[in-house]
């Protein structure tokens, strides 16, 4: 066990390198220059230009600045903003902890009610509660998920005023749950899918029947043979979407306004923010690799037969 | 499928297989893999739906003119700012109304299919193609070509989608359809090489691969006659499956303002222009909205009824 964690950490370290890298060279290689952006429309005096960039290390070949952006991260060090001269790790400090929320939130909501509704319909295959459990996932699936943002928010704020229409900014929890559900809404289709398809198949598997013959109560046998069994696609699709919820969240945030990293993203690529756009994608790239790490150990509590050496 | 007593394993079974007996055709003609799934398709009503929706909506996308005489651009501000639609008027200009600047939303829904179908087809197309040839290379030579391509694949994984595609679209101030194409399909290409990996690996172990092999097959033959076509199934399944969610990317990206801009006509650019006049006018967001749930569901429903018929294992 031990091995293969440390195993696996070391495996992560390339993939967290070149995902960087890849973000980094896509930000500084690509057209667009934070430093002349800052004069405005009028220019700027190119002396000026060049003292700035020497400054910040802009004028150096791109694999050196990506050299040193490395060795400062692994000291904690993000850099800092171009225009305003905040160090990045206050700017992300402060809009990650809301972000962190709602993609925990949309992740429960997910879990929850996908696993939930895909069981249910997955239990009785083609009766008439599948059918309809199946056409509510293909509806979510099919709507993308900012006209579902407006939609809910014209509906419930707009025409109802149950509730306001952008979070404030103390940003109480119970605020971000309209947001949450909103963002949940396309994982929680496609988790109910994995969980039904998941569910019929191992519905015919020896071991139910084994369980079912041997005269266990029906409770145990769905609770702990079947779903627990059927869950290995869905908590490997839910590793893989934590990281996924966090991106989509420039989307939700944007409509309610809720000042999370998404919006801090979309700002900052405005701006050609480099340390703030690559410093926010490798955190979420870390987040994506610990939850697939957190997965894979998850399969030998979930499968009993999957053993790490 | 449980009258259909012609099971074809395709784990075990090469396509051309000749063993598989067609009990219930009466024709006595034995039947691959791909004629089998034909066979299931055509009496499949999800696979009939499906399919005329996707007829329907692209011949809006080749043919507009067929759907209407219209303009998607003409703009009459005076006269018809935020019009409301006229439900009784089927395919006429006004049916779903006017928008914020006076152009007929019944026009541009119809134009808009071409940008966003174009978009769809075009990412799936690259996307199978870039991680067919990915997948296959580390499936089949496997060692150290694995590894490196594997993990090639685990760093474009890892970035987050939305905001890798944010990242390279908004360096480009003009962007065309073959810009946000390129830019999706630089990214999206992994979860097709995954899966096209994991079934060349399991082909590859076959006995008619073996034997291939031993009859003096060359590599390049083996790949493209034996494997890939053996491996396909899966591959074609993922393909449908995304295709309607690369449209739906498409129209978050022009949401988001960096995706397909005016004066291109498509579902994204009106959707993301209509929230605008969404309390006055709803309708201006909801027609190209619907449009866009209609398509990702014809080819969801298109891939779910490809499924059915390919895998063997929900027969």
């Amino acid at each position: 066990m031990g091995h293969y964690v440390a195993r696996r950490l070391l495996q992560m370290i390339p993939v967290f390198i070149g995902s960087t890298l890849l973000v980094f060279l896509m930000m500084y290689a690509l057209p667009g220059d934070p430093v002349r952006a800052l004069a405005g429309e009028k220019g700027a005096d190119p002396t000026q230009v060049a003292k700035l960039k020497a400054e910040l290390g802009l004028d150096q070949p791109i694999l050196v600045q990506y050299w040193n952006y490395l060795t400062g991260l692994f000291q904690g060090d993000f850099g800092t903003q171009i225009a305003s001269r905040r160090p990045v790790a206050d700017v992300i400090a402060e809009s990650w902890p809301v972000t962190a929320q709602l993609a925990i939130f949309a992740l429960v909501f997910t879990a929850v009610v996908g696993i939930g509704m895909g069981v249910v319909a997955g239990l009785k295959p083609n009766s008439v509660q599948d059918r309809t459990l199946l056409f509510i996932t293909l509806l979510l699936v099919s709507i993308p998920s900012f006209v579902l943002g407006r939609m809910t928010q014209t509906f419930f704020a707009f025409q109802l005023g149950w509730v306001d229409p952008n979070v404030s900014l103390e940003e109480n929890w119970y605020e971000l749950l309209m947001p949450a559900a909103v963002l949940a809404a396309l994982s929680l289709a496609y988790v109910a899918r994995l969980t039904r398809t998941s569910v019929v198949e191992n519905l015919r598997s020896d071991y139910i029947r084994t369980a079912v013959a041997k005269g266990l109560p029906r409770r145990r046998v769905v609770g702990v043979h079947l779903v627990r069994n059927s869950m290995i696609p869905v908590v490997t699709y839910l590793g893989a979407d934590l990281g996924a919820l966090m991106a989509g969240a420039v989307v939700t945030e944007g409509i309610f306004n809720i000042h999370g990293i998404g919006l801090t993203v979309f700002e900052a690529l405005g701006k050609r923010e480099g340390s703030t756009v690559v410093g926010i994608v490798s955190l979420i790239v870390i987040v994506y690799l610990i939850a697939s790490l957190l997965v894979d150990l998850l399969y030998a509590v979930l499968d009993p037969r999957i053993r790490y050496a | 499928m449980p009258e259909n007593t012609a099971v074809v394993n395709e784990t075990t079974e090469p396509v051309k297989a000749e063993a598989a007996p067609a009990k219930d055709a009466g024709t006595g003609k034995p039947r691959s893999l791909w004629s089998d799934a034909w066979h299931d398709l055509r009496r499949s009503p999800l696979f009939i739906t499906s399919a005329v929706l996707i007829l329907v909506l692209l011949s809006m996308a080749v043919f507009p003119s067929l759907w209407t005489d219209g303009s998607p651009t003409e703009a009459d501000l005076a006269n018809k700012y935020l019009k409301k639609p006229e439900w009784g008027a089927l395919f006429q200009p006004e049916w779903f109304g006017y928008d914020i600047q006076g152009r007929s939303v019944y026009n541009r829904v119809i134009y808009g299919a071409r940008a966003s179908i174009t978009v769809g087809v075009m990412v799936t197309l690259i996307v199978t193609f870039l991680g067919t040839v990915i997948g296959m290379l580390a499936g089949y030579f496997g060692g150290i070509l694995d590894t490196l391509l594997s993990r090639l694949t685990d760093i474009f994984f890892g970035i987050p989608f939305l905001l890798g595609a944010l990242v390279i679209l908004t360096a480009f101030e003009k962007r065309s359809v073959w810009v946000v194409i390129l830019a999706i399909s630089f990214l999206g290409w992994t979860s097709m090489a995954r899966v096209a990996r994991g079934a060349v690996i399991q082909v590859k172990q076959t006995d008619y691969i073996l034997a291939a092999k031993a009859l003096g097959a060359s590599t390049f033959r083996i790949l493209t006659r034996h494997v890939l076509p053996n491996a396909l199934a899966p591959i074609i399944v993922v393909a449908t499956t995304a295709l309607g969610g690369y449209i739906a990317t498409e129209a978050t990206l022009s949401f988001l303002g960096v995706g397909l801009q005016e004066p291109l006509v498509s579902w994204g650019v009106d959707v993301a222009g209509a929230f605008r006049s969404i309390r006055n006018a709803p309708y201006v967001l909801i027609m190209p909205s619907v449009l866009v749930s209609i398509t990702v569901l014809s080819f969801l429903m298109f891939g779910d009824a490809v499924r059915n018929a390919l895998d063997p294992k929900l027969r």
